[in-house]
């Protein structure tokens, strides 16, 4: 697969410009987990260790979440609008098309996760021992997984209501396995196993090491490694689903 | 299986498109069972038929999109789907294929940024197709509040960029009122005579038969008949392409009722040698 720069671009300038036409999409995508965050505060009014590791915890999970949404819905309707299926008979390689996606939902990902990170650490008295940008880059990458299975899931998806039932199927059982609810190896062994080749796991844990580690560990490193490495290889799944010749 | 005659294309006599024993299987049904027909370089050809005959599909074939294709299929002395065409055709689907939430003139240049247009060139080429399809007191409205006419020409519009040699258009003056019809057939005959493009139009309206040079005119995966609409009225006798297109399509149901089974392709080869 070869990547044309200025394909690449357009795409990614594309995708911004129909966001820019859908204001009340950004003000949700935007200020939406900073509420959650403010909730999640007086909620544990009373224990501020639990908020600290929730908080951080929860910063790398929603923008895994929203672009997932975001992602899947975006290409579904490229899919059944005739437009994927334009670009795709255009010399249009489909990973300028991936990628120009991924740029364009990245950018929007780290305002989010930088209003998000602010908020938390500055306003609602989050406490965490390593640097903010630390946590900035373990939500980035989790954005990018969750642009990957975006945009893997809207293959398999016939419409929005599928697209969106998917967030359950995929992401919830992340959520309850990743360590949130229940310390991981408390779990029934085999959930512990399972949730050891799940990507959420190694979100929370970097988030963790980030909240109790003045310095960057070499868990960190390699929490940050297998959630690129899943969000390259779903990435590759998803191309893989974007088919130039269809029924 | 590519012979050139010349190196022009279009000038060499040489089909923009060509299927012999054409076919494709959909779900485990022959959508085209064993399609021949050429479209000359430069023509507007008319691709008619009853809605569900196919049209689409082949359609889709000739552009490179449609899976389970075999046979032989030629475009622009290329097999049809070959990378190096992606630049060289122009497809429009049925339904409107842009972006809702764009303006006119945002989808236009983003189409045209894909199609690898130079920068220099790309803002003087967004004007010059919304001039052709009308559209240029409309560029900045985003599209989704546009009608339904106003839409589809703006897929036509992103389809013209780059003046491509071969323009597929899939029913693309359905829904549009008389005069935009008539506005739109001027504008692809122009095409044809001042560019050289070639215009492979699908309709199922058989009053735009006539405005076509050829016709190839298909029922239930088949081609029927193919020729020019005057050619088709002489050889049944009839005054319009309407009847000539209803006395082809009787004699075919009795060929089928009268041969079953292998015969029956030989009955329908008889309707369709005449390109080969």
């Amino acid at each position: 697969m070869t990547v044309s720069l200025a394909r690449t671009l357009a795409t990614t300038r594309r995708v911004l410009g129909q966001l820019r036409h859908d204001p009340r999409t950004i003000a949700l995508l935007l200020l939406v987990p900073v509420l959650l965050l403010v909730l999640l505060r007086y909620v544990f009014d009373a224990n501020p260790d639990s908020f600290d590791f929730i908080g951080s915890s929860l910063l790398g999970i929603f923008p895994m979440i929203t672009m997932f949404l975001v992602t899947s819905i975006a290409t579904l309707r490229e899919r059944t609008s005739g437009t994927m299926e334009r670009l795709l008979v255009m010399p249009m390689g489909k990973a300028d098309l991936i990628v120009g996606y991924a740029l364009a939902f990245s950018l929007f990902a780290i305002a989010q996760t930088a209003i998000a990170t602010g908020v938390a650490l500055w306003l609602l008295g989050l406490d965490v021992a390593g640097s903010p940008w630390l946590l900035l880059l373990v939500a980035l990458l989790n954005a990018l997984l969750g642009i990957a299975l975006g945009l893997f899931v809207s293959a398999f998806a016939a419409s929005e209501f599928q697209a969106v039932q998917f967030l359950p199927a995929l992401i919830f059982p992340q959520l309850l396995l990743c360590g949130l609810f229940a310390p991981r190896d408390t779990m029934q062994p085999v959930l512990e196993y399972v949730s050891d080749v799940l990507p959420m796991s190694y979100s929370v844990d970097g988030m963790n090491e980030v909240l109790h580690s003045a310095d960057i560990t070499g868990d960190y490193v390699r929490d940050a490694l297998v959630v690129s490495g899943a969000a390259v290889l779903v990435l590759a799944l998803g191309a893989a689903t974007l088919r130039r010749r269809t029924e | 299986m590519i012979n050139k005659n010349g190196d022009g294309g279009a000038d060499a006599g040489q089909p923009a498109v060509r299927a012999h024993d054409l076919r494709v299987r959909r779900g485990g049904r022959e959508v085209l069972r064993g399609l021949d027909f050429a479209v000359p370089a430069g023509s507007v050809t008319g691709l008619l038929g009853p809605s569900g005959c196919g049209k689409t599909t082949l359609m889709r074939a000739v552009v490179g999109a449609q899976k389970g294709v075999t046979g032989t299929l030629e475009v622009l002395g290329r097999p049809a789907g070959s990378a190096a065409l992606r630049p060289r055709l122009g497809y429009v689907t049925q339904a409107p294929s842009v972006y809702a939430d764009l303006t006119v003139r945002q989808n236009l240049e983003y189409f045209a940024a894909v199609l690898g247009l130079a920068r220099s060139t790309r803002a003087a080429e967004v004007e010059r197709v919304l001039d052709e399809v009308d559209l240029a007191a409309r560029a900045t409205a985003l599209t989704r509040n546009l009608s339904g006419g106003q839409r589809s020409r703006v897929s036509l519009a992103a389809a013209l960029l780059g003046a491509p040699e071969l323009l597929v258009l899939d029913e693309p003056t359905v829904g549009l009122d008389p005069v935009l019809r008539n506005a739109l057939w001027g504008l692809f005959h122009r095409l044809a005579d001042e560019r050289g493009t070639t215009l492979l139009i699908s309709s199922h309206v058989m009053d735009e038969a006539d405005r076509c040079e050829r016709l190839v005119l298909m029922r239930e995966g088949r081609v029927l008949a193919e020729d020019s609409p005057p050619a088709l009225r002489a050889r049944s006798g009839v005054a319009t392409v309407e009847e000539a297109f209803l006395a082809l399509v009787a004699a075919d149901a009795d060929n089928e009722k009268d041969n079953a089974g292998a015969d029956n392709d030989n009955a329908a080869d008889d309707t369709r040698h005449r390109e080969a």
